[in-house]
């Protein structure tokens, strides 16, 4: 079904787009159930690796070297690797998503513990603080700034990266930049972009909105940009 | 309270020593300061006892038990622990950071509650600081919280690494005088460790002075060591004011007081020449009842020293000032002498011959 | 597992030559690549440079960054179609680049879009982040400012100016693939065409050749920034692993 636009058409058809809402929101949903399952599970699994990087030192170079070369493998090549084991399935997409999330994350995680003031480790394990005490209640919550400005980068990556597994049958908003394409429907191609830019400040500022509550103690919030 | 046996410390990858063969006691309720140049190992030494380090060898017990006979998370709850850098929790309230301990040992709400007001009181803090965080309030304020944390479940000792090394020189006088006051309260025993002598001399019930490897070099009492530095180490380490810092630490009690020239307001021109030739000097105090009205030049008496209004002493200082204080009011009178008296009555006075009389005997 | 493994090395054998072979793609990704970057690059780093001289804009600097990230690539791709049409149409038939508006154009477009930021707020950032002392010291012994600026800030701050080159480099490459959408005969059309025709194996090789060439360039730039950057002033370890959120480390 080709529905090209005529030369004569506008660039955008708004009346398309608001003809359009219900499939607008499923695809937004959709887009938002992928982004939260990838941030999720690789939030899981990199402060999993996490602790095993601050626990063995030895780790963290194999860890950071693994996820690197993760992370810089392009989207594109990295659902290709996959689809002839997975699919075109959920598991192709959240597998490429969660592993670009795990570098950022595991980053920020380890620079954000390590960053914990030691004056604080030494007077909270002078009062008599256990390992894993010290952990959970003093530096974790005092690495929150600089984790979430991860999952915020984490985040924002994510959301693009979405789009792209239209590719492999599921894609979000990606999905009409992907039909437009192949009907040359500018219209759903911008839609599906700007859906995907405004829902990527979206997640930015819910996250540091999240910042800010988990945070009361800074009055000035991480050096996220 | 504290003894520490034969104690030893090597850091790994080091042939010498950090602390050699270390030895001393702590008697209960006194505070014990541990000085001396960096490298010596007072820090080392402290964080032995709460086992923030672990000795090589030696054996280290607070209140008779073997510090390595519990773990050390319980050992370290019951001990006090004060840092320079404070490292007070900045995502705890100040109420949540002076609890920590209390916490950690599972007390209830309402007491750890009552105990948090308590100490807020105690070091210091107003009540309304409770619902601040660490970093709303000034470094002198944050190191008396710090205080009051490591005083929160009681300990009976109390172990301080340099607390007051990073605020300015006014507010560390401050401090010190306030810890004074509060163990005077509190009675805690105390080890104190820090790079200044004066300091030192300040706090400590007793100093122990180290050397460079952890070596004793004395360990006695602040006036003890000021009077008979053991070796050439503690008499340089001490510095060329020592005997300053002696008298600082003389109460004017210890000295015999003079009369000094005091005369009736009834004396004549005569008895007052006769008064000044006495004492080879060229005024007089005037005084009736044990009580000393001022002083007047000798020359200026023509018929009666009471007929001329007396000229006040500029400074009178009762007798549980130190001796410190009576040379600095000698130095900055006319008269050249120090006047004590106890607030009303004319006790004597000290003149700079006296004062150094004291410090050669 | 064997199978796909001899199949895979029976397709690398078989499709290297010729105009949908592996190589002239491989050369079409590259050539697309760096052209968008260098364009981008001889717009990003003097614009950054004199906004970071005069300290203008500082807001809208940490702004791109942001919108930078937030922008999907593939939606960029995307939308460079409709756009390259609609001037190609309005382009006499015959000059090149242009086209018919498929292709290399909004390839082109698209990928230089994607690489204006980071070069952008690297080299705005770096030239900022120049110690202020330095400069006065140039300017109090006479320098003129087009002076100070390239014999003083340019170096001090080309660690960070040659990160953001980097940075958008290897996006570019990873990029790329993507292009086949819009009909560029890169490596992108055999993952592309792959998922169209459910061919394994041409999918996997395609995926080999795009990761291959985005690590070679990762490879090449982290040569190149030992190569120019004077070393007192290369990036440390430290540095070089701090946390993800500054420009620098992104």
């Amino acid at each position: 079904m080709i529905v090209a636009q005529a030369d004569g058409d506008p660039f955008v058809r708004w009346d398309w787009i608001w003809g359009h809402l219900d499939l607008v929101w499923e695809k937004v949903l959709e887009h938002l159930v992928l982004t939260g399952i990838a941030l999720g599970i690789g939030l899981t699994v990199a402060l999993l690796l996490s602790a095993l990087a601050l626990r063995f030192r030895k780790t963290y170079a194999p860890i950071t070297w693994v996820t690197g070369i993760a992370y810089s493998i392009p989207s594109l090549a990295l659902f290709a690797f996959l689809v002839p084991i997975t699919g075109f399935t959920i598991l192709t997409a959240e597998i490429g998503l969660v592993s670009y999330t795990l570098l950022i994350l595991i980053r920020n995680v380890v620079a954000g513990i390590d960053g914990v003031d030691p004056a604080i480790k030494e007077a909270a394990t002078g009062m008599g603080y256990t390992r894993r005490r010290l952990f959970f209640q003093i530096e974790l919550p005092l690495a929150l700034p600089v984790i979430i400005a991860g999952l915020r980068i984490a985040g924002v990556t994510t959301i693009g990266l979405v789009t792209v597994t239209a590719l492999i049958g599921q894609g979000g908003v990606g999905f009409f930049i992907l039909r437009g394409l192949n009907r040359f429907f500018s219209t759903e191609i911008v839609l599906g972009t700007m859906l995907s830019v405004i829902l990527a400040v979206a997640v930015d500022l819910s996250l540091l909105g999240l910042e800010r509550i988990l945070t009361p103690w800074s009055k000035r919030t991480g050096s996220a940009t | 309270m504290i003894r520490l046996d034969r104690v030893s410390k090597t850091f790994p990858g080091q042939t010498t020593p950090a602390v050699a063969e270390l030895s001393f006691d702590i008697d209960e309720g006194e505070i014990v300061v541990l000085v001396g140049p960096s490298g010596c190992g007072k820090t080392t030494t402290l964080k032995m006892i709460n086992r923030l380090v672990e000795a090589t060898s030696g054996t280290i017990s607070v209140a008779g038990t073997d510090i390595t006979s519990v773990p050390a998370p319980v050992l370290r709850q019951g001990i006090g622990y004060v840092i320079q850098r404070i490292g007070l929790f900045p995502h705890r309230t100040i109420a949540e950071n002076i609890a920590t301990v209390p916490a950690l040992l599972g007390w209830e709400k309402d007491r750890i509650n009552q105990r948090v007001d308590e100490l807020i009181v105690l070091v210091g803090l107003t009540p309304e600081m409770k619902t601040r965080y660490p970093a709303e309030l000034s470094g002198g304020q944050q190191q008396r919280v710090g205080v009051a944390r490591a005083l929160a479940a009681d300990p009976p000792v109390l172990l301080m690494d340099e607390p007051f090394g990073a605020v300015d020189p006014i507010v560390r006088g401050r401090l010190q005088e306030e810890l004074l006051d509060l163990q005077r309260r509190v009675h805690k025993t105390i080890v104190f460790v820090t790079h200044d002598i004066d300091e030192a001399i300040k706090l400590g019930d007793r100093v122990a002075i180290l050397n460079v490897g952890g070596i004793l070099e004395q360990y006695a009492s602040p006036a003890e060591i000021l009077r008979s530095p053991a070796n050439r180490f503690v008499e340089e380490f001490l510095g060329e004011d020592r005997s300053l810092k002696r008298l600082s630490l003389t109460p004017i009690s210890d000295v015999d007081l003079v009369a000094g020239p005091i005369v009736e307001p009834t004396a004549t021109r005569g008895d007052v020449e006769a008064t000044m030739k006495e004492h080879g000097v060229d005024w007089v105090g005037v005084g009736t009842d044990g009580r000393l009205h001022g002083w007047v030049w000798g020359e200026d008496v023509t018929g009666t020293a009471g007929d001329l209004e007396p000229r006040p002493f500029s400074v009178r200082l009762s007798a549980d000032r130190s001796l410190r204080e009576a040379l600095d009011s000698v130095v900055s009178s006319h008269t050249g002498v120090a006047i004590v008296d106890d607030g009303d009555r004319y006790l004597g006075m000290l003149s700079i011959e006296e004062i150094s009389r004291h410090l050669i005997e | 597992m064997i199978d796909f493994i001899g199949d895979l090395l029976v397709w690398f054998t078989e499709n290297w030559d010729g105009q949908d072979g592996y190589l002239i793609r491989a050369w079409n990704t590259i050539r697309l690549s760096a052209l968008a970057t260098a364009v981008a690059a001889l717009i990003a780093i003097p614009t950054g440079a004199l906004l970071g001289h005069y300290r203008r804009f500082g807001v809208s600097a940490v702004a791109v960054v942001n919108i930078g990230r937030a922008l999907p690539s593939f939606g960029i791709i995307a939308l460079a179609l409709p756009i390259t049409i609609r001037i190609a149409r309005n382009v006499p038939d015959g000059v090149p680049i242009f086209g018919s508006g498929l292709g290399f154009f909004p390839g082109f477009i698209a990928l230089f879009a994607l690489a204006l930021p980071p070069i952008f707020t690297n080299t705005y950032t770096g030239i900022r982040e120049v110690d202020p002392g330095t400069v006065e010291a140039a300017r109090g012994m006479g320098l003129p400012e087009g002076k100070i600026l390239r014999s003083v800030e340019l170096p001090l701050a080309s660690p960070v100016i040659i990160a953001g080159l980097r940075i958008s480099a290897v996006q570019v490459v990873a990029t790329s693939p993507l292009a086949a959408l819009v009909a560029y005969g890169g490596l992108g059309r055999f993952i592309v065409d792959g998922f169209a025709i459910q061919d394994n194996i041409q999918i996997f090789a395609g995926a080999l050749l795009v990761a291959a060439l985005s690590i070679l360039t990762e490879l090449l730039f982290s040569r190149l920034e030992k190569r120019l950057v004077p070393r007192p002033l290369q990036l440390v370890e430290e540095q070089a692993a701090a946390p993800i959120g500054k420009p620098v480390a992104a």
